[in-house]
């Protein structure tokens, strides 16, 4: 658990390094992008998609998309004095989330959900989903519920190591951060993109993806399928577009099929945002198309080794202890 | 031991061998990216050096037990067959042999012994430098005005190469901290900051977590770029030591890094006996 411990760390130093809260939508008007090489728009750097703000509108902001200063401050400084106030309290919702139900695992010093709401052309927003409307995700179909439920289940289910989730298995990181879409989860919410005419690199840092974007390129046969998916990508005006097809049908985004297409919107907005825009198309697993919207904030480096895998000593333990649960119960 | 002799006269050759494709003599005039030579692409190793960086015959597999007409593919392996042979090589290393302190050739000899157990790329650990370099997969760099990047396709390994030195490395990882720089039209890339549980191949060449390697990447035509490393580590080794081999672009028009994500089949390896209801064999 010492790269969780130095990653956490390191996400504790990134809050500090933030950025001022960036330019004001004034600013960022007459504000042209820096160009790499190739006269497109420069993305490089070490990005952040912290943010209090959840993928789904909760109830108590239910038709109020944004939210003016004064009341974004009240909710990003409650935020974070329940966040002290949980310090301890592993059956706490917030750390059970984190996997210490009950354990005292996690304590507050792993949660990086930064101190701020995503803000966009310079207003707080109370959900990542922007279409629909409602802020919420739209209903699953009959197969993507299905297939959600399964998922659920096999979140309890311990009898090989091909029922944990990936995450667990180091496979993927957690939640959705190696996306796409690339989402902000607990805590190690870090990129880096390096970018050449051909290729745009973003190395997600937790369980070390390095999602590699051709540009111009074609996707693989279907028969190819990836954790990732593959990234294509095209540039239209200052915007960077990726194109995320040929998933595996363990991925499953939120319940999504193999079939699930990723379609991402890269354009830098000011001196310091990425605005990110991605919407997810699955006609097997969502009734509509849906669509999220979200600032990449420029972070201090360095990005660390995530060496998930070779450090996953928990694996041995939570099969073990299954296996010891077991022997228990028999006995009884 | 009956070894000895040919591999005396392999490294003699591999020394010959090594003197002929000098780096920097060729002549070549690289396409450019801001004044550097463009080292971008997908390149792969084509050599043995993952099996042995030594000189050495062809043998019948990585794990050999005694047989009563010499060693046999151990168990483990042994269906196999021509699959798990060893390919022969004259090795990488200038002047044939690794010199270690006579301590640490015990380790070695140990190491290689316990091949199955203790290889980490047969557990799908990170590779390390410069293993990654010369894995049987490619890897593809990425290079522009401001900044250098390799990522590996074997256990999606990545590494960034920092063109203003960051100071010492905060924490010692498997992949280690590289800062480069250019000497003439060579990419020189000096990494520290290791632990110390990568391998240099499969024979159970080892170092400490006191290694330092300096990387040096030359293109010298279209499609190649010649490698070397040299090799320091003071609680191992007798004096720094030096590898080079060719590194080469894959040249298919639809070459891309796909996913070798082996955390996955290794798991009934590391797991397998914590299943509900074990396969058994």
């Amino acid at each position: 658990m010492i790269h969780r411990f130095v990653t956490a760390l390191s996400a504790v130093v990134m809050i500090f390094a933030l950025p001022s809260p960036g330019q004001t939508a004034k600013d960022s008007k007459n504000w042209t992008a820096p160009r790499a090489q190739d006269g497109h728009p420069d993305l490089q750097g070490t990005w952040t998609n912290v943010t209090l703000t959840p993928m789904e509108r909760p109830a108590e902001f239910k038709d109020k998309p944004t939210l003016n200063e004064q009341e974004a401050r009240a909710f990003e400084k409650n935020s974070a004095k329940e966040l002290q106030d949980v310090d301890g309290k592993s059956n706490h919702p917030l750390l059970a989330a984190a996997g210490s139900n009950g354990t005292g695992g996690y304590n507050v010093l792993f949660i990086d959900r930064g101190s701020e709401l995503a803000k966009v052309d310079g207003v707080k927003r109370t959900s990542l989903i922007v279409d629909p409307p409602d802020g919420k995700m739209p209903p699953r179909t009959i197969e993507g519920k299905r297939r959600i439920a399964g998922m659920y289940k096999s979140f309890m289910t311990y009898d090989s190591v091909k029922d944990r989730p990936l995450s667990e298995r180091c496979l993927l990181g957690f939640g959705s951060t190696s996306g796409p879409p690339m989402l902000p989860v607990l805590y190690n919410n870090n990129y880096q993109i390096v970018q050449t005419p051909d290729n745009v690199m973003i190395l997600v840092e937790m369980v070390h993806d390095a999602r590699i974007v051709r540009i111009n390129g074609t996707h693989p046969p279907a028969s190819v399928r990836q954790w990732l998916g593959d990234s294509i990508g095209h540039w239209e005006g200052d915007t960077l577009v990726v194109d995320t097809t040929n998933f595996t049908d363990q991925t499953a985004f939120e319940g999504a099929s193999a079939d699930l297409h990723v379609i991402e919107r890269f354009r830098r907005v000011d001196p310091g945002t990425i605005l990110y825009k991605v919407t997810i198309d699955d006609p097997s697993t969502f009734d509509k198309i849906w669509t999220m919207e979200y600032p990449f904030v420029a972070t201090a480096g360095p990005i660390y080794e995530y060496a998930c895998h070779e450090g996953n000593y928990a694996m041995t333990d939570i099969m073990g202890g299954a296996r010891e649960l077991e022997k228990a119960k028999t006995k009884q | 031991m009956s070894m000895s002799k040919p591999v005396t006269v392999a490294a003699i050759l591999a020394i010959a061998t090594l003197s002929v494709c000098s780096a920097q003599t060729t002549g070549y005039k690289p396409p450019r990216i801001a004044g550097k030579p463009d080292l971008n692409g997908i390149w792969q190793a084509l050599s043995e050096a993952n099996w042995d960086l030594e000189a050495h015959v062809a043998r019948p597999a990585m794990a050999l037990r005694p047989g009563p007409y010499g060693p046999v593919p151990a168990a483990p392996v042994l269906a196999l067959g021509a699959v798990g042979a060893v390919p022969p090589s004259l090795g990488v290393v200038e002047g044939g042999e690794i010199p270690y302190l006579p301590e640490a050739v015990a380790q070695k000899k140990k190491n290689q012994e316990n091949w199955l157990t203790l290889d980490p790329e047969i557990k799908c650990y990170l590779p390390g430098v410069p293993r990654a370099t010369y894995m049987p997969y490619p890897f593809e760099i990425f290079q522009n005005a401001t900044s250098m990047f390799i990522a590996y396709e074997y256990a999606g390994a990545a590494r960034d190469i920092y063109l203003k030195d960051p100071g010492p490395a905060p924490v010692d990882s498997w992949m280690g901290q590289s800062v480069g720089h250019w000497e003439g039209d060579t990419l020189v890339v000096d990494v520290k900051g290791f632990n110390d549980q990568s391998w240099f191949d499969r024979a159970g060449n080892f170092h400490s977590d006191q290694l330092h390697v300096v990387e040096r990447y030359t293109r010298t035509s279209a499609d190649v770029i010649s490698y070397e490393a040299t090799i320091e580590d003071k609680a191992v080794f007798s004096r720094p030591w030096k590898i080079s081999l060719p590194l080469y672009r894959r040249q298919e028009k639809n070459v891309q890094l796909m996913d070798f994500k082996c955390a996955e089949f290794v798991e009934e390896l590391l797991y397998g006996k914590w299943r509900k209801k074990p396969l058994g064999n």
